[in-house]
């Protein structure tokens, strides 16, 4: 009896002392990952994959300062999330040794502003955020900010944009061809003006809602990431994407290692895992917007390497969301509560 | 205290000893649950405010001058009164007093009528107005949102029938949010109001028509009086989640407009990160409800001394 006893206390400890070596804890957007890949990297490596969800960088950011730092190991900040992260502290850096893939990242996404030479993170998708049209409500010219922003009669009512200041205040800056984070103050007065005016013509505000709304018919036209728009399409929403002539916004969600990471190893590893181009281009098959990553082609569904979506015409002008210095925030913090009184 | 018996010892005094034993879980959950978070929220509300998020520990009266004045958007005009914020907190108050009402309406007849079938039936009918509410609120909302949606059945059903000629439009509108709201808190209207009419003595009403009382005197005068309470638990317990809503607003109105619920979140997960601000809107909101609250309760020791 005895005996029994000693060994399940034994092979009890034995199977806690290897969970705790094999564990990922994971912070990621909402409908960003799927599970199939997790469960590939947990048969590869025998580390459990633990996942939370946010839907906006913000929220990362708020949840982290509220205390979550030192339970997550790896989020998938922004681009410029990733710089602020870096400012406050928030992230661990890692030298090329420990992830041995870094050397697959395309050059264009290796020496970036947010996270010079690649210390912190490593690309998990990136795409852009303009807009996608009904076809069957509006066939015109639909390559302008102004189908947003001073809509024709058919798309009037019939108008979705993100619920984030962010995205909807810089593409509202490009169609007034004015630099972001301006602290001019005619420059904000006419922000300010073109928003209040153009919500007259909106049918409502709202992200996670972005792809569900053009699929039911509710808004005619939405604002929308590349990868959204890809999957509504794909359910049979009979839209298409904008690349408007005053440019989209571009941007890089990227894996950043967690400062305090109670798993430091396994956050490398799975760095390391992602930057396999098999693996990059599942999750680019799943999310629809592109990886960042090299040798990914062969391993991609011909549908998404060749959506319309993801190919922006040549000559395509592109911006990233700046983040903006305190001062400059607060004026369009002021801006955006005012669009929403 | 009323339950001292005059003289003699009277059995609440063999409790007594236990008693503050017997309330020390309470204690704990409230203090724990409630008055901890609350004074953190007291304390944060007059606190410096960090950029992105978090606090300074200085003392300061930024956030309630923000919510109160207003200093214009590059905040060197001579300050007014800010609108903003009391505008947005009066579409709260305004849209969950009328979702009070219309529970009330809808809400006290079916308590009626429920209260008043034989006790079998009674069951059965309660079983009904409380089965949808298995179902989580988020998974309702949506659906509510799938039902009258230019292309729901709702608008298919009346179209088909040519009642109306073209869309009714109700997705994305204040009515869409009042009918979110009155549907998510219906049953907390009708079964306090069912509890208290179930306890009503019929022979009540009897005695009144013996009197010459009509119908409407009796329910004025006699049923009211009983039933009050009821109604006043109701209008509290749907009043006050409806203040706070952010589903019904979100998903049905298309969260056009900030709510107070909305805008509290803003100020922690949004762009502003301005917690003191949020810390500062949250208790306003929680004096205004504890104003509402004291001036029933007010009402109530009146009524009892009376």
């Amino acid at each position: 009896m005895k005996t029994i006893l000693a060994t399940s206390l034994i092979a009890l400890a034995a199977a806690t002392a290897a969970q705790a070596e094999g564990e990922l804890k994971l912070y990621n957007w909402f409908e960003y990952m799927p599970q199939e890949l997790l469960d590939k990297f947990t048969e590869e490596t025998g580390i459990t994959v633990t996942m939370d969800t946010y839907d906006s960088n913000e929220a990362l950011l708020a949840s982290l300062k509220a205390g979550r730092l030192g339970s997550y190991d790896l989020t998938v900040p922004g681009d410029y999330m990733v710089k602020i992260l870096g400012d406050e502290g928030m992230l661990d850096t890692f030298t090329p040794e420990e992830v041995p893939n870094l050397s697959n990242i395309e050059d264009q996404w290796m020496d970036v502003p947010f996270d010079e030479g690649r210390k912190s993170s490593v690309p998990y998708q990136w795409g852009s955020t303009s807009f996608a049209v009904n076809r069957e409500v509006f066939d015109g010219d639909i390559q302008t900010t102004g189908i947003i922003f001073e809509p024709p009669e058919e798309l009037k009512g019939k108008i979705n944009v993100l619920d984030t200041a962010g995205e909807t205040l810089t593409l509202a800056s490009m169609h007034l061809g004015i630099p972001q984070c301006s602290s001019d103050r005619e420059q904000l007065k006419a922000l300010n003006a073109l928003v209040m005016e153009a919500k007259a013509d909106w049918a409502s505000f709202g992200s996670d809602v972005a792809k569900d709304v053009l699929v039911s018919g509710d808004a005619s036209a939405g604002m929308i990431w590349s990868g959204f728009a890809a999957k509504a399409r794909g359910e049979g929403a009979p839209i298409e994407y904008a690349f408007p002539k005053e440019g989209v916004i571009v941007w890089m969600d990227n894996l950043a290692l967690l400062k305090d990471a109670p798993n430091r190893d396994s956050a490398l590893a799975f760095m390391n895992f992602m930057l396999e181009p098999e693996n990059a281009a599942a999750l680019t098959n799943y999310a629809q917007y592109s990886a960042g990553v090299t040798g990914v082609a062969e391993f991609l569904d011909p549908e998404v390497a060749n959506s319309p979506e993801s190919n922006p015409p040549e000559g395509t002008d592109t911006v990233f969301v700046e983040a903006c210095p305190e001062e400059v925030q607060v004026l369009y913090d002021a801006i955006w509560t005012n669009l929403k009184k | 205290m009323a339950a001292m018996a005059p003289g003699g010892a009277s059995s609440s005094e063999i409790y007594k000893g236990n008693a503050s034993r017997l309330l020390l879980p309470t204690w704990v959950v409230i203090g724990v649950f409630l008055l901890v978070p609350v004074a953190l929220m007291a304390t944060y509300s007059f606190l410096t405010k960090e950029f992105r998020g978090g606090v300074i520990w200085e003392f300061s009266l930024a956030a309630y001058d923000q919510f109160f004045l207003d200093r214009g958007l590059f905040g060197d005009e001579p300050p007014r009164i800010e609108w903003t914020f009391i505008t947005i907190f009066w579409r709260s108050i305004w849209q969950a007093g009328l979702a009070t009402l219309l529970c009330l309406l809808i809400g006290f007849p079916t308590a009626w009528f429920i209260a008043t079938r034989e006790a079998r039936m009674r069951t059965v009918w309660l079983l009904i107005v409380t089965v949808p509410y298995w179902v989580n609120l988020l998974i309702r909302t949506v659906s509510m949102k799938f039902l009258i949606r230019d292309e729901g059945p709702l608008n298919a059903m009346l179209l088909w029938s040519g009642l109306i000629d073209q869309p009714l439009g109700l997705i994305n509108t204040n009515l869409a949010v009042q009918l979110g709201l009155f549907y998510s808190y219906l049953p907390f209207m009708v079964l306090p109001i069912y509890a208290a009419v179930e306890r009503y003595d019929f022979a009540l009403s009897e005695a009144a028509a013996d009197l010459y009382a009509g119908r409407w005197t009796t329910l004025r005068l006699v049923i009211l009086p009983v039933v009050k309470p009821g109604l006043i638990a109701g209008c509290i317990l749907v009043f006050v989640p409806s203040l706070g809503a952010f589903l019904a607003p979100d998903l049905l109105g298309g969260a056009k407009s900030f709510m107070i619920g909305s805008l509290i979140e803003e100020q922690f997960k949004g762009a502003a990160g301005n917690w003191p601000f949020g810390a500062a809107a949250a208790m306003i909101l929680m004096s205004i409800v504890m104003v509402v609250l004291l001036v029933y309760a007010r009402s109530q020791t009146r009524e009892a001394k009376a």
